[in-house]
């Protein structure tokens, strides 16, 4: 699969005048030709739009780690039924309808991936960024996941065992990152600013207290 | 089938490259593929499993050539076309020259945020009980079907253990095709790395995936 660097060169760099790109113009086509044809509204097409560009993203994600972090019995809850535990703070529905969160621990680390497309917690993460759709990422998470890592940075001690999900079903996986030290105290939005959408696929850890405050 | 699309463990694709503060799209029309593609789904014509096989059924080179949204867009077009909602040269034009097809419905604004809560869940009643249960050694099959499939190869042969159960799920491999949801217990069954990668795999590893039981046979 091409990179995003392609995206960005036939996208952003010709969105005016004369130089349309042809993926551009072809999508321009289609979308014309279904209103046309009365099977799509517009006014549906932009609130689609805004809603994951806008509203659906990894701050849904950070609220549930958060509140795992803080409160013994929703991170039990959220461990054991975890569609429920989510649901209870408004989270759900398209590509999120089976939720599972895994936790990371001292000894255990959780990496999430789709091998064979691009299977993501929707509800809780948002839309998934170019690199967990890249085909570097796809074609290692499963055969050599501290090589994965260590492209994001993140080297964890050899004898931490690494468990990496790969998504083939309708099942969707959420890792709640470990709490990270020096956050007693705080409370569950600040903590929220620590939860790194990264952290939550497992490819990165949140971040620490002092790269906020 | 053996697509592309099926990467676990091909080599030559370099690093990961993550992107700082990466934006949700990078052009206006990855915006309205991903919204067309759902609005169309949402007419239902077809499955999400029949969208998943139309993304992925097309030449290794074609679709390592394209971009994410590129293939999508590419499966949204390839589905109107077969499903008779609009024609190749419609495409070209950009406009409609013949009548549309009735669809079951179509979305409007006001029932998205609705659509989207409800989303599509595939759990489904037991139609018969579950053959294995957590701890069970299961081998996944070796079968390469050229239909769509959620068993990636870098797994069939390899024996691992069953650690989750799921319940029974839609099928995709009969979905996909019109056969029917025939639901399917869906089982976590978890490999060592070692097993699925040899003896120079990192000790320390564990790879899963999700499979429905007709991908299992007991192992022993």
């Amino acid at each position: 699969m091409s990179r995003a660097g392609d995206d960005l060169h036939h996208g952003a760099d010709h969105e005016h005048g004369s130089e349309l790109s042809e993926t551009q113009l072809r999508v321009r086509a289609l979308e014309s030709l279904l209103v046309d044809k009365g099977y799509v509204d517009p006014a549906a097409l932009d609130v689609l739009i805004e809603t994951y560009e806008t509203k659906v993203g990894p701050h849904n994600g950070a609220r549930v780690v958060a509140k795992a972090w803080v409160d013994p019995g929703f991170r039990q809850w959220l461990l054991t039924d975890s569609g429920a535990a989510i649901a209870s703070l408004g989270y759900g529905g398209r590509q999120g309808e089976h939720l599972v969160a895994l936790e990371n621990t001292s000894s255990v680390h959780n990496l999430v991936v789709c091998t064979l497309c691009s299977c993501y917690p929707w509800p809780v993460l948002g839309l998934p960024p170019v690199w967990y759709k890249s085909a570097p990422y796809r074609s290692r998470a499963v055969a050599d996941p501290r090589g994965v890592l260590h492209d994001f940075e993140v080297e964890l001690p050899a004898d931490t065992a690494i468990r990496v999900w790969d998504s083939t079903a309708e099942v969707r996986y959420l890792v709640v990152p470990m709490r990270p030290a020096g956050t007693d105290g705080w409370g569950e939005a600040e903590l929220a600013r620590l939860v790194t959408r990264d952290s939550m696929i497992g490819a990165g850890l949140p971040k620490r207290p002092q790269d906020v405050r | 089938m053996n697509g592309a699309h099926d990467m676990g463990g091909v080599h030559g694709f370099g690093a990961v490259l993550p992107e700082p503060d990466e934006p949700v799209f990078h052009a206006d029309w990855e915006r309205r593929v991903l919204a067309l593609t759902l609005a169309m789904g949402a007419t239902g014509q077809w499955t999400l499993d029949a969208a998943r096989f139309a993304r992925e059924n097309r030449p290794p080179a074609d679709y390592l050539s394209r971009s994410y949204y590129q293939i999508w867009l590419a499966g949204l077009q390839q589905l109107l076309v077969e499903r008779g909602l609009v024609a190749p040269d419609e495409l070209e034009a950009g406009r409609s020259l013949r009548s549309a097809k009735a669809v079951k419905r179509t979305l409007a604004a006001r029932d998205t945020a609705g659509l989207l809560k409800r989303g599509g869940p595939t759990d489904r009643e037991a139609p018969r009980p579950a053959r294995f249960q957590v701890g069970d050694q299961v081998r996944a099959k070796n079968m390469h079907p050229v239909t769509h499939t959620r068993l990636p190869r870098y797994v069939r042969g390899h024996t691992g253990t069953i650690t989750r159960a799921h319940g029974c799920h839609v099928f995709p491999d009969s979905n996909a095709h019109g056969h029917g949801e025939d639901p399917q217990w869906l089982y976590t069954v978890s490999f060592q790395g070692r097993e699925l990668w040899g003896a120079a795999a990192d000790p320390a590893m564990v790879a899963s995936v999700d499979a429905f039981e007709p991908y299992l046979e007991p192992a022993r």
